[in-house]
C-alpha cells in the first residue's frame, strides 16, 4: 500500500524531469561523424574522380541498390560510366564503405533525404558526387598505386621503388 | 424566465460535457507524456490544443466497419448506450447554486442506475462483435462493474446518512458545516477505487487489457464508433470527478472564488489525479481484481458503513 503510494508520488515528481524527447525539426539531434547516414562520392585533393568502378561496393550491397558501369578514359584511368544507387533499397549498412578500395564511397550524417516520389530516390552520378575528398582527405588512389596512368609509370607512385629489371643481373 | 433557464442549462452542460471530454484527449495525452518524460502532442495549434479536433476529423474519415459475423443493430447501438448514460448521469450533477439540469430527490440513486446501465455497452459490444477477445472482454467488465458497483453503493451511503437526503443538491449544503472527506475517508478512498473501476480506467481497465485482448470489447470497432467509446470513457472520468467533489470535497463550496470555479478548479484536479493513476500504477490480474474488491473492500465498506450509522445513532 505504501510502495503504491510512493510509486504514484515518484511518478508525479518526474512533472519537472528533463524531458527526452528531441524536438527534432526545430532541434537538430546530434549526429557522430561516422553516422552511416546519405552515401556520397568523393574526389582525391586534385579534383578527379576517386571511384575505379571496381564493382566491390555493388558486390558488398546486401541489397542490390548500388549499379554502375566502369569505363577507362584517355589516360588509362577507370571511372564509372555511371553510378546509381537507389535509396528505396539501401539500408545504410556501410558495406560499400567498407568494400571500397579507393575510399571513393563514403557514409555522411546527415539522413533528411525523404521524398513525395518514389522515383526521386534513386540518385545518380551527379547527385552522388561531392567536390571534396570527405573523410580521408589527403588520399590519391593513383598516387600510392603501382598502376601506371599517362604522366605516372610504374615506380612513381609514393613509397614505390622502381621496379626491378629483370633483363640485368646486376644487384 | 425559468422556461430559459430549462433550456438553456441543459444545453449548456451538455456543450460544456462534451468539450470537456474533447479537452481531456488532449489533457491526458500531455500529462501522461509529462510524467513518462516526453512533452505529448504539441504541433497542431498553440501547445497542440487543436489534437482533439485532428483526431476527430481522422476518426470521422476513417472506415466505419461493422465485421459481417457481428450482430450488427446491437454492434451498432452499444457505443450509443456508454455516451448517453454518462451524459444523462450528469443531469443530477448540481455545478452551482441553480445550475442543475433535474434536481432529482434521488440524484444519487439515479447516478447509481446510470452508471450500472453503462455496463450494458460494455457487455453488449463484447457479446455483439462475436470474436473471442471482444467477449473476453465484455465477460471481464460484466464481473468488475457488478462487483465493484456493490460496494460503490454502500461505500455512498455513509454520505446519504450524514447528509441524510439521496439529493446531490441537498448533500452539498449539508456539507458546509465541514467537507464529507474527513469523517468519511474510507467511504472516499472505495469510492475512488470503484469508480476508477467503473470508468474502466488503467489500473482497471481489465476490460480492454490491450496487452493480453487486443483492445478487449471494442477490439472490432473502428472509426467513430469506436471514438464513441473513447467519449464514453473521458466523458466517464468527468462524471466520476464531479461525483466525488459533490459527494465528498464540497461541491462548488468554497471561499473567494464563484461556486462555478470552485467547481471546476475541484473537479480538474480530480482529472489529473486519475491520469496520475494511469500513469503510475500497472493493471492487476483479474483473479487479483476480484479478491480485492470482494475480500478487502467490501468488508471495508461495511464496516464503514455500520460506524458512520452507530456514530450517528450515538450522536444524535
Amino acid at each position: 500500500m505504501l510502495g503504491t503510494l510512493k510509486s504514484i508520488w515518484n511518478v508525479f515528481l518526474h512533472l519537472w524531469h528533463r524531458k527526452e524527447t528531441v524536438q527534432y525539426p526545430e532541434e537538430k539531434p546530434y549526429l557522430p561523424p561516422r553516422w552511416r547516414g546519405r552515401i556520397i562520392l568523393s574526389r582525391d585533393p586534385d579534383g578527379g574522380e576517386r571511384c575505379v568502378a571496381c564493382y566491390l561496393c555493388a558486390v558488398a550491397c546486401p541489397v542490390d541498390c548500388i549499379a554502375l558501369q566502369a569505363a577507362e578514359d584517355e589516360h588509362g584511368r577507370r571511372y564509372p560510366e555511371f553510378f546509381r544507387i537507389n535509396f528505396s533499397r539501401c539500408i545504410f549498412c556501410g558495406f560499400c564503405e567498407d568494400a571500397c578500395p579507393t575510399y571513393a564511397i563514403q557514409l555522411t550524417p546527415d539522413f533528411e533525404m525523404a521524398e513525395y516520389r518514389r522515383e526521386n530516390l534513386v540518385y545518380e552520378k551527379d547527385d552522388l558526387l561531392i567536390s571534396g575528398p570527405g573523410k580521408y582527405s589527403g588520399y590519391n588512389y593513383y598516387r600510392v598505386a603501382g598502376l601506371s596512368i599517362s604522366g605516372k609509370s610504374k615506380g612513381d607512385a609514393e613509397n614505390e621503388r622502381p621496379p626491378v629489371d629483370t633483363r640485368s643481373l646486376m644487384p | 424566465m425559468n422556461s430559459i433557464a430549462g433550456i438553456i442549462i441543459p444545453i449548456g452542460v451538455l456543450v460544456a460535457v462534451l468539450t470537456i471530454a474533447a479537452g481531456l484527449i488532449w489533457l491526458e495525452r500531455r500529462l501522461l507524456a509529462f510524467w513518462q518524460d516526453r512533452f505529448g502532442p504539441n504541433r497542431v495549434g498553440a501547445y497542440g490544443l487543436l489534437q482533439p479536433l485532428a483526431d476527430a476529423i481522422k476518426l470521422m474519415f476513417k472506415e466505419d466497419w461493422v465485421p459481417p459475423f457481428a450482430d450488427k443493430p446491437v454492434f451498432i447501438l452499444a457505443p450509443v448506450v456508454i455516451v448517453i448514460t454518462v451524459i444523462m448521469a450528469f443531469a443530477v450533477i448540481p455545478f452551482a447554486p441553480g445550475i442543475v439540469v433535474t434536481d432529482l430527490n434521488i440524484g444519487l440513486l439515479f447516478f447509481l442506475g446510470m452508471s450500472s446501465l453503462g455496463v450494458y455497452s460494455v457487455v453488449l459490444g463484447g457479446w455483439s462483435s462475436n470474436s473471442k477477445y471482444s467477449l473476453l472482454g465484455g465477460l471481464r467488465a460484466s464481473a468488475q462493474m457488478l462487483s465493484y458497483e456493490v460496494f460503490m453503493s454502500i461505500s455512498v451511503m455513509g454520505v446519504v446518512m450524514m447528509a441524510g437526503s439521496f439529493n446531490l443538491v441537498e448533500i452539498v449544503e449539508a456539507q458546509r458545516a465541514g467537507w464529507f472527506w474527513a469523517p468519511q475517508f474510507l467511504g472516499m478512498i472505495i469510492f475512488i477505487i470503484a469508480g476508477l473501476a467503473e470508468t474502466r480506467r488503467l489500473p482497471f481497465d481489465l476490460p480492454e487489457a490491450e496487452s493480453e485482448l487486443v483492445a478487449g470489447f471494442h477490439s472490432e470497432y473502428s472509426g467513430m464508433k469506436f471514438g464513441l467509446f473513447f467519449v464514453g470513457e473521458y466523458i466517464g472520468i468527468t462524471l466520476v470527478s464531479a461525483m466525488i467533489v459533490t459527494l465528498y470535497f464540497g461541491g462548488w463550496l468554497g471561499p473567494f472564488l464563484p461556486p462555478l470555479a470552485w467547481f471546476s478548479i475541484k473537479t480538474f484536479l480530480f482529472i489529473c489525479g486519475f491520469i496520475l493513476l494511469r500513469a503510475a500504477l500497472p493493471r492487476p490480474r483479474y483473479d487479483q481484481l476480484m479478491s480485492y474488491g470482494w475480500k478487502i473492500l467490501l468488508p471495508i465498506a461495511m464496516a464503514n458503513l455500520l460506524i458512520t450509522g452507530a456514530l450517528l445513532l450515538s450522536g444524535g
